[in-house]
């Protein structure tokens, strides 16, 4: 990648000598400050956003459940980060796959622990997120929020990096032979709402997650009866059962490509659908060709 | 949005329960205010010193001859009763709650003195559900809407408010959508609901609750009486709690059932008469609401003195005392 930057992260610490006389108090010191954390966890002494979000329980312990996965068993290269602003809002638009939405989340990681300001990424997650138990608790506690109007205007008037996967189900329930084929864009609401709030469009493309789940065929019967939007038969699930859950160990790229500035729009820009849906294309545009030029630069899948 | 001048009388419905008596004593202190005239169908149990009481159904036309008669300038509708138990049945309810209303806008529209009302109304218009914005603000419809109980009489109120509005464009009308209440004072389904030695909740779901404090929910009430605010706006502390943080608070223990059993569970306790569990409340217990409150804020000049968080360690705060 041309563009490609190494950021240093935490570079400033000097590497200290690891003996066995100073690993003892390093070791208590993390024990008494995870204790700490288990008594303020359980008497209710820490604090929520309006929206839910959680960032004490979203680091400690939804992220760092997902750390291992980002770092070694995906081995994610994010490039781009100085795309992503470090204090004020922007709207992150990326393609979707693999079945589950793992590539939402390892973005999510990517923001926080690879972007110089420890950016947190608040997505906006279809209805049916919010319906299910457990899922929708974590995912109002990982910051995301339902996709309507009032919330994407809210979060990127407050200077949030969004998150929007426009393919939606199309796009991670897609057959494995359509893989890194961009889905159509529903609505180009998430146009609409950049423009009403004035933030830039930061169109990303991630390769790798259409390879950790390939979907050789779609089970719609069983998806009608259990009333999902699809229900993957990949070659492991739901052949070797609870086995078939673990994702292939593919490479993975993620790339903030350069922003689209919206600013430059008059104040009513949102009220003109030929604009949005311009806007809405160009954007397909930039992430399709991103995709295609990460996947020439890509020496095997799971390399 | 001038003052409407010294030397005015007030009228305050549903003065025998709780928020109702606190209002009336807060505005019979008030020099600003000349008479404050209390109505409700039983007798105060707290002996007001500064306030008339006229004990009187605002179900029938009685009530249209006490405002006419004492030149009644400001209604405060604080007579929309939140559960079952306080009237005595769902139906009974339901008649003071809607027919009540229904009598008492019948009665200002007739009564020329009638300058200003201020309605005690809910949060609870909103419903609640999976399909709900994060925040709420006044003009948005809800996704959910209130299909029982005092959600719905609420909502009904309001309409008959918005009606009122229009067949009487001369009077300040000022609808209050609150959180719930809560404070050191005031019963309600959720104070009993927090006071329960295991708490239910349901499997899955964690609630974003608002609250707030009986002492602000009054303050923006007087402010409102004293100085004409003409509109609808949502009233909260401000912050979230999440039900289960609110739990863990309380020191309690938690029982998260599945959906299908939370609610004959909670039908089931209420049918023993420990706590009122609605359908709505069930579903406000699932999905939590949260209120955009800048409207309020801005226009009122004015900001809850107490969080979300602190108002309910002030309702913390109680229990300890009348435990020692």
């Amino acid at each position: 990648m041309p563009n490609a930057k190494i950021i240093p992260i935490r570079g400033e610490e000097p590497i200290r000598p690891r003996l066995v006389d100073d690993l003892e108090p390093d070791l208590l010191a993390r024990l008494m400050e995870f204790w700490a954390f288990v008594q303020r966890r359980l008497a209710g002494d820490y604090c929520v956003d309006d929206l839910g979000f959680d960032p004490e329980f979203n680091d400690k312990v939804l992220m760092a459940m997902m750390r291992p996965l980002y770092k070694s068993w995906f081995r994610v290269e994010a490039s781009g980060l100085e795309n992503i602003p470090d204090t004020t809002g922007a709207l992150v638009v990326a393609n979707h796959s693999g079945v589950i939405a793992l590539d939402a989340v390892m973005t999510q990681v990517a923001l926080l622990d690879d972007h110089p300001s420890h950016r947190h990424l608040r997505m906006l997650g279809s209805d049916l997120v919010f319906q299910s138990p457990f899922l929708g608790e974590i995912a109002r506690k990982a910051g995301h929020t339902l996709a309507c109007h009032p919330d994407a205007e809210r979060l990127l008037r407050d200077g949030e990096i969004v998150g929007v996967w426009p393919e939606g189900y199309k796009g991670i329930g897609k057959p494995f032979a359509e893989r890194y084929k961009l889905q159509r864009f529903g609505r180009g609401g998430f146009v609409a709402a950049a423009l009403r709030t004035r933030t830039p469009i930061v169109p990303t493309a991630i390769v790798g997650a259409e390879e950790t789940y390939p979907m050789i065929a779609n089970a719609t019967v069983v998806s009608r009866l259990l009333g999902l939007p699809y229900f993957p038969i990949t070659p492991t699930f739901p052949l070797l059962g609870p086995l078939g859950l673990i994702p292939l160990p593919s490479k993975w790229f993620i790339h903030f490509g350069e922003p689209i500035p919206t600013d430059q729009y008059p104040k009513n820009a949102a009220d003109d659908p030929m604009l949005v849906f311009n806007l809405t294309d160009q954007v397909r545009e930039q992430i399709q060709q991103t995709l295609y030029r990460l996947l020439m630069q890509r020496q095997s899948v799971f390399g | 949005m001038g003052d409407l001048g010294v030397g005015r009388v007030v009228l305050v419905t549903g003065v025998s329960r709780y928020l109702g008596g606190q209002l009336a004593r807060i505005l019979s202190e008030d020099p600003a205010i000349d008479q404050v005239i209390g109505v409700d169908v039983v007798p105060p149990k707290l002996k007001l010193p500064g306030m008339q009481f006229v004990r009187a159904d605002i179900r029938n036309p009685v009530i249209a001859k006490v405002l006419g008669e004492a030149g009644v300038e400001t209604v405060v509708h604080m007579g929309v009763i939140a559960t079952p138990r306080q009237a005595g049945g769902r139906a009974t309810m339901k008649e003071i709650n809607v027919i009540g209303t229904m009598q008492l806008l019948a009665a200002c529209q007739r009564t020329p003195s009638v300058k200003a009302l201020v309605v005690k109304s809910t949060a609870s218009v909103y419903g609640s559900g999976p399909k709900d914005p994060a925040m709420f603000t006044e003009e948005m419809q809800p996704r959910h809407a209130p299909r029982s109980g005092w959600a719905k009489d609420s909502s009904e109120v309001e309409g008959y408010v918005r009606g009122f509005a229009r067949r009487r464009p001369d009077v300040a009308v000022t609808t209050l959508r609150f959180a719930n209440f809560i404070g050191p004072g005031i019963d309600t389904a959720m104070t009993t609901y927090f006071s329960l030695p295991v708490i239910p909740t349901v499997l899955g779901f964690d609630a974003r609750l608002q609250f707030i404090h009986e002492d602000d929910g009054l303050e923006f009430v007087k402010r409102a009486v004293l100085k004409s605010y003409p509109g609808t706006f949502n009233v909260a502390g401000s912050g979230v709690l999440m039900l289960s943080q609110a739990i863990r608070r309380t020191g309690h223990q938690r029982i998260a059932l599945p959906e299908f059993l939370f609610t004959p569970f909670g039908r089931s306790i209420s049918q023993a008469g420990l706590i009122d569990f609605t359908a709505e409340q069930v579903r406000y217990l699932t999905y939590g609401r949260v209120l955009d409150t800048a409207l309020a804020t801005s226009t009122f000049g004015h900001q809850p003195m107490y969080s979300t968080p602190q108002a309910f360690a002030s309702f913390l705060a109680r229990r300890e005392v009348s435990v020692a």
